[in-house]
Protein backbone atom coordinates (compact mmCIF):
# COMPACT_ATOMS: atom_id res chain seq x y z
CA UNK A 1 0.00 0.00 0.00
CA UNK A 2 0.82 3.46 -0.63
CA UNK A 3 1.69 6.02 1.65
CA UNK A 4 -0.01 8.16 -0.58
CA UNK A 5 -2.88 6.36 -0.68
CA UNK A 6 -2.66 6.03 3.51
CA UNK A 7 -2.75 9.78 3.30
CA UNK A 8 -5.34 10.29 1.12
CA UNK A 9 -7.71 7.47 2.81
CA UNK A 10 -6.95 10.01 6.67
CA UNK A 11 -8.01 13.20 4.74
CA UNK A 12 -10.69 11.74 3.27
CA UNK A 13 -11.95 9.93 6.87
CA UNK A 14 -11.16 13.30 8.71
CA UNK A 15 -13.36 15.15 6.89
CA UNK A 16 -16.44 12.93 6.44
CA UNK A 17 -16.06 12.57 10.42
CA UNK A 18 -15.76 16.71 10.98
CA UNK A 19 -18.65 16.88 8.86
CA UNK A 20 -21.01 14.85 10.83
CA UNK A 21 -19.82 16.71 13.55
CA UNK A 22 -19.73 20.59 12.18
CA UNK A 23 -22.88 20.27 10.16
CA UNK A 24 -25.59 21.37 12.57
CA UNK A 25 -23.60 24.07 13.89
CA UNK A 26 -23.45 25.30 10.46
CA UNK A 27 -26.76 24.72 8.92
CA UNK A 28 -28.84 25.73 12.69
CA UNK A 29 -27.00 28.40 14.41
CA UNK A 30 -29.26 31.33 13.74
CA UNK A 31 -31.97 28.74 15.42
CA UNK A 32 -30.15 28.32 18.38
CA UNK A 33 -33.13 29.92 20.95
CA UNK A 34 -35.78 28.41 18.52
CA UNK A 35 -37.88 26.15 21.23
CA UNK A 36 -37.38 22.77 18.97
CA UNK A 37 -34.00 22.87 19.65
CA UNK A 38 -33.87 23.66 23.29
CA UNK A 39 -36.18 20.61 23.70
CA UNK A 40 -33.70 18.50 21.91
CA UNK A 41 -31.11 20.08 23.89
CA UNK A 42 -33.15 18.77 26.83
CA UNK A 43 -34.69 15.88 26.62
CA UNK A 44 -31.63 14.23 24.01
CA UNK A 45 -28.51 13.79 25.72
CA UNK A 46 -30.38 11.63 28.98
CA UNK A 47 -31.92 9.34 25.94
CA UNK A 48 -28.42 9.09 24.26
CA UNK A 49 -26.41 8.12 27.52
CA UNK A 50 -29.19 5.34 28.34
CA UNK A 51 -29.25 4.50 24.53
CA UNK A 52 -24.86 4.07 24.95
CA UNK A 53 -25.70 1.96 28.35
CA UNK A 54 -27.91 -0.53 26.61
CA UNK A 55 -25.34 -0.59 23.31
CA UNK A 56 -23.04 -1.47 25.70
CA UNK A 57 -24.40 -4.10 27.06
CA UNK A 58 -25.96 -5.40 24.07
CA UNK A 59 -23.81 -8.61 24.40
CA UNK A 60 -26.22 -10.16 27.22
CA UNK A 61 -28.58 -11.21 25.52
CA UNK A 62 -30.49 -13.88 28.11
CA UNK A 63 -32.84 -15.47 25.83
CA UNK A 64 -31.31 -15.72 22.42
CA UNK A 65 -31.42 -19.19 20.61
CA UNK A 66 -34.12 -19.66 22.88
CA UNK A 67 -32.11 -20.72 26.11
CA UNK A 68 -30.50 -18.81 28.97
CA UNK A 69 -27.87 -17.62 27.34
CA UNK A 70 -25.81 -15.10 29.03
CA UNK A 71 -23.52 -14.43 25.29
CA UNK A 72 -20.19 -13.72 25.49
CA UNK A 73 -18.98 -11.94 28.86
CA UNK A 74 -22.83 -11.16 29.17
CA UNK A 75 -23.18 -11.79 33.04
CA UNK A 76 -20.32 -10.30 33.67
CA UNK A 77 -21.42 -7.07 31.93
CA UNK A 78 -24.49 -7.38 34.18
CA UNK A 79 -23.05 -8.18 37.27
CA UNK A 80 -20.95 -5.27 36.84
CA UNK A 81 -23.73 -2.54 35.85
CA UNK A 82 -25.45 -3.75 38.35
CA UNK A 83 -22.95 -3.08 41.16
CA UNK A 84 -21.48 0.35 39.27
CA UNK A 85 -25.67 1.67 39.43
CA UNK A 86 -25.86 0.48 42.93
CA UNK A 87 -22.66 1.90 44.09
CA UNK A 88 -23.63 4.79 42.48
CA UNK A 89 -27.02 5.50 44.07
CA UNK A 90 -25.72 4.77 47.45
CA UNK A 91 -22.49 6.74 47.71
CA UNK A 92 -22.81 9.21 44.13
CA UNK A 93 -19.15 8.92 44.00
CA UNK A 94 -18.60 8.93 40.29
CA UNK A 95 -14.47 7.70 40.52
CA UNK A 96 -15.87 5.26 43.40
CA UNK A 97 -18.51 4.04 41.28
CA UNK A 98 -16.78 3.64 37.74
CA UNK A 99 -13.42 1.66 39.74
CA UNK A 100 -15.46 -0.53 41.53
CA UNK A 101 -17.38 -1.58 38.76
CA UNK A 102 -14.40 -1.78 36.57
CA UNK A 103 -12.29 -3.57 38.91
CA UNK A 104 -14.61 -6.31 39.60
CA UNK A 105 -15.49 -6.54 35.83
CA UNK A 106 -11.72 -7.10 35.20
CA UNK A 107 -11.29 -9.97 37.89
CA UNK A 108 -14.33 -11.78 36.28
CA UNK A 109 -13.13 -11.59 33.05
CA UNK A 110 -9.62 -12.47 33.66
CA UNK A 111 -10.51 -15.46 36.45
CA UNK A 112 -13.09 -16.78 34.40
CA UNK A 113 -16.01 -15.70 36.87
CA UNK A 114 -19.47 -16.34 35.27
CA UNK A 115 -17.57 -16.19 31.79
CA UNK A 116 -19.07 -19.74 29.42
CA UNK A 117 -15.87 -22.16 29.18
CA UNK B 1 -1.78 26.30 43.84
CA UNK B 2 -2.34 28.76 41.12
CA UNK B 3 -5.92 28.73 39.59
CA UNK B 4 -4.90 27.38 36.18
CA UNK B 5 -3.37 24.17 37.77
CA UNK B 6 -6.76 23.87 39.78
CA UNK B 7 -9.25 23.96 37.09
CA UNK B 8 -6.89 21.54 34.74
CA UNK B 9 -6.46 19.37 37.33
CA UNK B 10 -10.70 19.45 38.22
CA UNK B 11 -11.29 18.68 34.60
CA UNK B 12 -8.33 15.88 34.74
CA UNK B 13 -10.69 14.35 37.53
CA UNK B 14 -13.77 14.20 35.17
CA UNK B 15 -12.01 12.66 32.52
CA UNK B 16 -10.71 10.08 34.48
CA UNK B 17 -13.10 7.62 33.68
CA UNK B 18 -12.67 8.46 30.00
CA UNK B 19 -8.91 7.87 30.28
CA UNK B 20 -9.39 4.57 31.57
CA UNK B 21 -11.30 3.82 28.07
CA UNK B 22 -9.20 5.86 26.02
CA UNK B 23 -6.21 4.22 26.90
CA UNK B 24 -6.32 0.95 26.04
CA UNK B 25 -8.60 1.00 22.93
CA UNK B 26 -6.49 3.26 21.57
CA UNK B 27 -3.68 1.16 22.34
CA UNK B 28 -5.65 -1.47 20.77
CA UNK B 29 -5.84 0.88 17.73
CA UNK B 30 -2.05 0.95 16.78
CA UNK B 31 -1.40 -2.32 17.86
CA UNK B 32 -3.56 -3.23 15.20
CA UNK B 33 -2.96 -0.61 12.86
CA UNK B 34 0.83 -1.83 13.01
CA UNK B 35 0.19 -5.64 12.74
CA UNK B 36 -1.27 -4.65 9.43
CA UNK B 37 2.01 -2.88 8.27
CA UNK B 38 1.41 0.65 8.15
CA UNK B 39 3.94 3.44 9.37
CA UNK B 40 3.47 4.73 13.02
CA UNK B 41 2.79 7.81 12.31
CA UNK B 42 -0.18 6.99 10.46
CA UNK B 43 -2.24 5.96 13.63
CA UNK B 44 -1.13 9.28 15.53
CA UNK B 45 -2.53 10.73 12.61
CA UNK B 46 -5.59 9.36 12.24
CA UNK B 47 -5.97 10.05 16.25
CA UNK B 48 -5.24 13.27 16.17
CA UNK B 49 -7.09 14.21 13.10
CA UNK B 50 -9.85 12.26 12.85
CA UNK B 51 -10.79 10.89 16.51
CA UNK B 52 -13.37 9.18 16.03
CA UNK B 53 -12.81 5.33 18.11
CA UNK B 54 -15.32 3.34 15.51
CA UNK B 55 -14.10 5.74 12.64
CA UNK B 56 -10.51 4.84 12.65
CA UNK B 57 -11.42 0.92 13.30
CA UNK B 58 -13.51 1.77 9.98
CA UNK B 59 -10.44 3.56 8.58
CA UNK B 60 -8.32 0.29 9.24
CA UNK B 61 -10.75 -2.02 8.00
CA UNK B 62 -11.03 0.12 4.69
CA UNK B 63 -7.52 0.29 3.90
CA UNK B 64 -7.12 -3.34 4.39
CA UNK B 65 -9.76 -4.03 1.78
CA UNK B 66 -7.92 -1.63 -0.62
CA UNK B 67 -11.46 0.91 -0.96
CA UNK B 68 -12.04 3.43 -2.90
CA UNK B 69 -12.18 7.00 -1.19
CA UNK B 70 -15.79 7.66 -2.39
CA UNK B 71 -16.39 4.35 -0.09
CA UNK B 72 -14.45 5.70 2.16
CA UNK B 73 -16.52 9.15 2.62
CA UNK B 74 -20.19 7.60 2.62
CA UNK B 75 -19.07 4.67 4.80
CA UNK B 76 -17.59 7.04 7.58
CA UNK B 77 -19.91 9.63 7.13
CA UNK B 78 -22.84 6.66 7.71
CA UNK B 79 -20.68 5.17 10.55
CA UNK B 80 -20.39 8.80 12.44
CA UNK B 81 -23.96 10.28 11.55
CA UNK B 82 -24.95 10.07 15.00
CA UNK B 83 -22.71 13.38 15.62
CA UNK B 84 -25.29 15.24 14.09
CA UNK B 85 -27.96 14.81 16.85
CA UNK B 86 -25.17 15.88 19.26
CA UNK B 87 -24.79 18.75 17.44
CA UNK B 88 -28.64 19.27 17.51
CA UNK B 89 -28.54 19.69 21.21
CA UNK B 90 -24.98 21.51 21.83
CA UNK B 91 -26.33 24.71 19.13
CA UNK B 92 -26.93 26.70 22.06
CA UNK B 93 -24.69 25.22 24.41
CA UNK B 94 -21.14 25.95 22.56
CA UNK B 95 -22.77 29.70 21.41
CA UNK B 96 -20.09 32.43 22.40
CA UNK B 97 -17.29 29.93 22.89
CA UNK B 98 -15.01 31.48 20.36
CA UNK B 99 -12.00 30.32 19.13
CA UNK B 100 -12.55 27.00 20.95
CA UNK B 101 -15.56 26.62 19.42
CA UNK B 102 -14.13 24.79 16.15
CA UNK B 103 -12.49 22.40 18.36
CA UNK B 104 -14.78 21.58 20.78
CA UNK B 105 -16.97 20.81 17.59
CA UNK B 106 -14.21 18.78 16.29
CA UNK B 107 -14.05 16.30 19.32
CA UNK B 108 -17.14 15.88 20.32
CA UNK B 109 -17.01 11.66 20.57
CA UNK B 110 -19.84 9.95 22.51
CA UNK B 111 -17.66 10.13 25.53
CA UNK B 112 -16.89 14.17 25.46
CA UNK B 113 -20.57 14.34 24.52
CA UNK B 114 -21.36 12.76 27.59
CA UNK B 115 -19.07 14.52 30.30
CA UNK B 116 -20.20 17.82 28.60
CA UNK B 117 -24.39 17.32 29.10
CA UNK B 118 -23.45 16.06 32.38
CA UNK B 119 -21.89 18.96 33.54
CA UNK B 120 -23.35 20.71 36.49
CA UNK B 121 -24.53 24.47 35.15
CA UNK B 122 -23.44 26.38 38.46
CA UNK B 123 -24.93 29.51 36.52
CA UNK B 124 -27.35 28.12 33.33
CA UNK B 125 -27.09 31.67 31.36
CA UNK B 126 -23.16 31.85 31.16
CA UNK B 127 -21.89 28.12 29.65
CA UNK B 128 -18.32 27.14 30.96
CA UNK B 129 -16.12 26.66 27.76
CA UNK B 130 -13.19 27.29 29.47
CA UNK B 131 -13.90 23.61 31.65
CA UNK B 132 -15.24 21.99 28.05
CA UNK B 133 -12.43 23.00 26.29
CA UNK B 134 -10.00 21.31 29.02
CA UNK B 135 -12.48 18.47 29.25
CA UNK B 136 -12.24 17.82 25.88
CA UNK B 137 -8.74 18.70 24.70
CA UNK B 138 -7.65 16.11 27.56
CA UNK B 139 -9.92 13.09 26.59
CA UNK B 140 -8.24 13.65 22.89
CA UNK B 141 -4.72 13.63 24.80
CA UNK B 142 -5.73 9.72 26.50
CA UNK B 143 -7.09 8.88 22.99
CA UNK B 144 -3.34 10.16 21.40
CA UNK B 145 -1.32 8.71 24.28
CA UNK B 146 -2.90 5.09 24.26
CA UNK B 147 -2.84 5.30 20.13
CA UNK B 148 1.12 6.16 20.44
CA UNK B 149 1.68 3.54 23.44
CA UNK B 150 0.02 0.48 21.15
CA UNK B 151 2.00 1.82 18.43
CA UNK B 152 5.02 1.48 19.53
CA UNK B 153 5.17 -0.64 22.55
CA UNK B 154 3.01 -3.20 20.55
CA UNK B 155 2.18 -6.73 22.58
CA UNK B 156 4.75 -6.33 24.69
CA UNK B 157 2.75 -4.66 27.41
CA UNK B 158 2.99 -6.51 31.08
CA UNK B 159 0.23 -5.23 32.45
CA UNK B 160 -3.43 -7.46 32.02
CA UNK B 161 -5.73 -4.61 31.02
CA UNK B 162 -8.41 -7.26 29.69
CA UNK B 163 -11.91 -5.78 30.96
CA UNK B 164 -10.32 -2.43 31.58
CA UNK B 165 -12.46 -1.22 28.59
CA UNK B 166 -15.54 -1.73 30.85
CA UNK B 167 -15.14 2.01 32.80
CA UNK B 168 -16.83 3.37 29.51
CA UNK B 169 -19.95 1.41 30.57
CA UNK B 170 -19.67 2.52 34.01
CA UNK B 171 -18.83 5.95 32.66
CA UNK B 172 -22.40 5.74 30.45
CA UNK B 173 -24.13 3.90 33.75
CA UNK B 174 -23.12 6.92 36.04
CA UNK B 175 -23.82 9.45 33.66
CA UNK B 176 -27.22 7.87 32.85
CA UNK B 177 -28.17 8.49 36.38
CA UNK B 178 -27.24 11.81 36.91
CA UNK B 179 -29.02 12.54 34.42
CA UNK B 180 -32.26 11.10 35.57
CA UNK B 181 -31.64 12.74 39.00
CA UNK B 182 -31.00 16.14 37.29
CA UNK B 183 -34.36 16.02 34.72
CA UNK B 184 -36.96 14.23 36.98
CA UNK B 185 -38.65 12.86 33.87
CA UNK B 186 -39.43 9.61 32.62
CA UNK B 187 -40.02 10.72 29.25
CA UNK B 188 -36.63 10.69 27.49
CA UNK B 189 -35.27 7.19 29.84
CA UNK B 190 -38.90 6.04 28.61
CA UNK B 191 -38.36 6.31 24.92
CA UNK B 192 -34.53 5.74 25.13
CA UNK B 193 -35.88 1.53 26.89
CA UNK B 194 -37.95 0.65 24.25
CA UNK B 195 -35.85 2.29 20.98
CA UNK B 196 -32.83 0.79 22.50
CA UNK B 197 -34.23 -2.58 23.57
CA UNK B 198 -36.05 -2.22 19.43
CA UNK B 199 -32.67 -1.63 17.65
CA UNK B 200 -30.53 -3.96 19.47
CA UNK B 201 -33.83 -7.27 18.35
CA UNK B 202 -34.28 -5.88 14.92
CA UNK B 203 -30.73 -3.39 13.85
CA UNK B 204 -27.70 -4.91 12.22
CA UNK B 205 -25.05 -4.11 14.55
CA UNK B 206 -22.92 -1.48 12.46
CA UNK B 207 -26.41 0.64 12.06
CA UNK B 208 -27.96 -0.08 15.91
CA UNK B 209 -26.49 3.67 17.43
CA UNK B 210 -27.02 5.45 14.25
CA UNK B 211 -30.84 4.02 14.48
CA UNK B 212 -32.17 4.39 17.64
CA UNK B 213 -30.48 7.66 18.55
CA UNK B 214 -32.05 8.65 14.75
CA UNK B 215 -35.47 7.52 15.98
CA UNK B 216 -35.10 8.51 19.30
CA UNK B 217 -34.58 12.65 18.01
CA UNK B 218 -37.62 12.06 15.49
CA UNK B 219 -39.92 10.90 18.40
CA UNK B 220 -38.73 13.56 20.56
CA UNK B 221 -39.56 15.78 17.04
CA UNK B 222 -43.13 14.46 17.42
CA UNK B 223 -42.86 14.86 20.99
CA UNK B 224 -42.44 18.60 20.66
CA UNK B 225 -45.01 19.56 17.58
CA UNK B 226 -47.47 17.71 19.83
CA UNK B 227 -46.76 19.71 22.77
CA UNK B 228 -46.94 22.79 20.20
CA UNK B 229 -50.86 21.39 18.96
CA UNK B 230 -51.66 21.10 22.26
CA UNK B 231 -50.88 25.15 23.37
CA UNK B 232 -48.35 23.45 25.61
CA UNK B 233 -45.39 25.72 24.56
Amino acid sequence: MSETMLLLTIVVCALATFATRVLPFVALSRHAEHPLILHLGRYLPPAVMLILVLYALRDFRPLADGSLNGGENGFPLVVASITVAVLHLWRRNALLSIIGGTGLYMAMIQLGWLVPS
Amino acid sequence: MSLRVRDWRDAMLQTVPVMFGYLPLGAAFGILFMQLGHPWWGALLMSLFIYAGAGQFLAVTLLANHAGLLEVAVATFMLNSRHLFYGLSLIKRFQGAGWRKPYLIFALTDETYSLLTSQQQTDPSHHDHATAWRISALNQLWWVLGTIAGALAGATLEFDSRGIEFALTALFIVLTLEQARRLRRALPFLIALVVGLAAIVLLPDRHLLLGAIGATSLILLAHYYGLVRGGRV
